[in-house]
């Protein structure tokens, strides 16, 4: 077998065009493949780590009825049997081995309550939250102060907006000490938050994402304290908690949840708390870029189908070649099976070669691709292997009928030859 | 007994035609004898060498090699007939041009699953045997017709065979080369491996113990020739 192998390296190397381009239909399959998979995989982890990795870890709890996001628009939304999550609930989940840290919110989306100088402020999304919000989703103040014990004590009627909603309103001037009014109630900015991380927009949720990709207005804050002066009722509370790392995402959302759904009324069937899963998320948005690209392959495998005939195509005419020395051979002794071994070896090397080949180019294009047009790209060692391996696979197939003809030729007619 | 070939028939099908090309040969060849068969062009010489090299089965009659009757077995088994049994020499040498005359020789080796290393060794020793020693790592086109003919020598005793067959083994060569040929076949005869040897030179027949002749497919013994 080694000496076959050995003996094919060495049949190819003194055909060195000829094996060339015999090769061609493989490397060019091969390598559009790869560099297809790599931009897909690239593409996936890119998604991946926009959702789950603004890097901190957080994980979004929040009311679903029937699978949906249970969204609040006006107090008559506001669904029964669900009371605030108290301190006592808020230490409970503390105390998970996966959560780091957690912090209640309400929210309203949309802005068309708030006016800054008689402009309504559609698109803004409003949060009421308590002294941990930004702590626990990873934002830090840039301008001005965050809310203190008295805000919430005293009721006192302040916001802090994030950057993006800063940027929007006040373009040219500090926010500080501006005054926007909330359903005709005037508020006071007190401060700007952005994310520590970095001044990407967190993208937490597929809703999110879309929400980005179309521009957000960005977000209002006011301390949870003061959201029933706006909006009247004590609205049941969303939950964000911060997981100890990535891998404890998953769980701290679960027992989160279920933690909050032992506090909902057992009349209250309709309406729950659920965690986001991001990683579910993240896998519907690549299954989108995924379906795309699968098209992509299925050309690039007529390529290789192409490729694989190519090679059939040149193993018979190696078989005319070497008629007298395949029929040398039979007649010293050698069996059919050796005979079909040698041909099948040689094919197979030289579609492995080309596989090699074509692996390296499609690594190759992927990186060109990644630096023309910004594409992510990432290489999949897997998807490599694989990749040779169908190399080898195509010259074992198109290389058995050249090589079932070499095997069963007579031995006087190709002596006779020549 | 070595090879027992009785009524031995070939016919060729061109068509619709049945063309006749061995009739009734009989050709009995004891262990060590050395055997000139010898003709006219188109006789049959060669279809009788292929049916005794076990290439090629006749139409009817039989055939015995080292007490096996070699009609009744597979193709498979005729295969290692001719691996172990058997040694080939052709007229135009029949090496593989891009191995080394080490190489070459030691292919029937690798057929009967020698390794590596007893592959070259063994391979050395049929070259020495043939006087190439000095020709080992040379390639076939890097050597004369008379080396390449000892080189295909070398490749046929190298599995140690009953039995070496040459179908017109100097027919490609000058006279020079040939008597050198001829000298191997004579010094492998003395150590006690059966010829036969197909030829159209009556001198190159002459150096044979046993000269037969063939005729339109009919084979006669020339017995008296050579005793003079
Ligand atoms: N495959 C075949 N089909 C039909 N006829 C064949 C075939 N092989 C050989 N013959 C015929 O058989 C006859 C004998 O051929 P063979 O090759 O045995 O002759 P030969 O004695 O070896 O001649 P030469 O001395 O020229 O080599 C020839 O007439 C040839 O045409
Ligand atoms: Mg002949």
């Amino acid at each position: 077998m080694l000496e076959n192998i050995r003996l094919s390296f060495q049949g190819i190397w003194s055909h060195k065009m000829r094996s060339f381009l015999t090769m061609l239909g493989i490397i060019i399959g091969i390598a559009s493949i790869i560099s297809i998979v790599s931009t897909i995989k690239g593409t996936n982890e890119e998604i991946k780590n926009n959702l789950i990795g603004s890097g901190n870890n957080t994980v979004e709890i929040g009311l679903v009825q029937n699978g949906q996001t249970y969204w609040i628009y006006s107090s008559s939304d506001i669904p029964f049997g669900i009371p605030q999550v108290s301190d006592e609930v808020c230490d409970e989940i503390r105390a998970l081995d996966s959560v780091e840290n957690v912090t209640r919110y309400n929210y309203r989306m949309g802005g068309d309550s708030v006016y800054y100088q008689n402009e309504s402020l559609s698109g803004v999304s409003m949060r009421g939250i308590d002294t941990n919000y930004f702590a626990t989703a990873g934002y830090t103040i840039r301008k001005g102060r965050n809310f203190i014990e008295d805000d919430y004590k005293k009721f006192r009627k302040v916001l802090i907006l994030d950057k993006t909603a800063a940027d929007n309103l006040f373009p040219d001037t500090s926010p500080i000490g501006k005054t926007i009014e909330i359903s005709k109630t005037p508020f006071t900015v007190v401060g700007v938050v952005e994310l520590a991380r970095h001044f990407e927009p967190v993208i937490s949720s597929v809703e999110d994402y879309y929400l980005y990709a179309n521009e957000s207005s960005g977000y209002i804050y006011m301390p949870k304290a003061s959201w029933p002066i706006v909006y009247n009722y004590d609205e049941p509370d969303s939950v964000i908690v911060r997981a100890v790392s990535t891998d404890d995402m998953e769980d701290a959302g679960q027992k989160t949840a279920d933690i909050l759904n032992k506090t909902i009324s057992s009349s209250q069937t309709e309406v729950k708390y659920r965690a986001d899963n991001i990683l579910e998320q993240a896998q519907q948005l690549q299954d989108l870029s995924a379906a795309t690209n699968n098209q992509l392959i299925w050309i690039a495998s007529i390529s290789l189908l192409v490729g694989g005939i190519g090679v059939m195509n040149i193993m018979l005419v190696s078989v005319t070649e070497r008629t007298s020395e395949i029929g040398l051979k039979k007649a010293i002794g050698a069996k059919k099976g050796f005979i079909l071994g040698q041909f099948l070896t040689e094919a197979a090397v030289l579609t492995s070669i080309g596989g090699i080949i074509g692996v390296a180019t499609g690594i190759g294009m992927a990186q060109v691709i990644n630096r023309i047009s910004g594409v992510a790209v990432s290489i999949s060692v897997p998807a490599s292997a694989v990749a040779v391996l169908f190399s080898m696979l195509i010259g074992i197939v198109f290389g058995l009928l050249p090589s079932i003809k070499a095997a069963n030729l007579d031995p006087i007619e190709a002596l006779r030859r020549e | 007994m070595i090879l027992k070939l009785d009524n031995i028939y070939k016919d060729y099908i061109q068509g619709k035609l049945v063309v006749p090309v061995l009739k009734d040969v009989c050709l009995h060849v004891e262990k060590g004898e050395y055997v000139a068969i010898m003709g006219p062009s188109g006789s049959g010489k060669s279809t009788l060498m292929n049916i005794i090299g076990c290439l090629d089965r006749p139409t009817s009659g039989s055939y015995e090699l080292a007490g096996q009757d070699i009609l009744r077995l597979s193709d498979r088994q005729l295969a290692d007939v001719r691996l172990h049994r058997l040694g080939f020499v052709f007229q135009n040498f029949q090496l593989l041009p891009r191995m080394t005359a080490l190489d070459n020789v030691a292919l029937p080796l690798i057929y009967a699953g020698v390794h590596k290393k007893a592959r070259r060794e063994r391979a050395r020793e049929a070259l020495i045997r043939v006087g190439l020693e000095d020709r080992v790592t040379f390639n076939p086109t890097q050597l004369s017709g008379g080396q390449k003919q000892r080189v295909a020598i070398a490749r046929a005793m190298v599995n140690q065979p009953d039995v070496l067959l040459a179908d017109e083994p100097t027919g490609a060569l000058d006279s020079k080369s040939s008597r050198q040929v001829m000298e191997l076949f004579e010094k492998l005869n003395d150590e006690g491996v059966t010829v036969i040897m197909i030829t159209h030179d009556s001198g190159i027949a002459g150096c044979a113990k046993r000269v037969v002749t063939i005729f339109d497919g009919e084979l006669a013994e020339r017995k008296e020739e050579v005793a003079q």
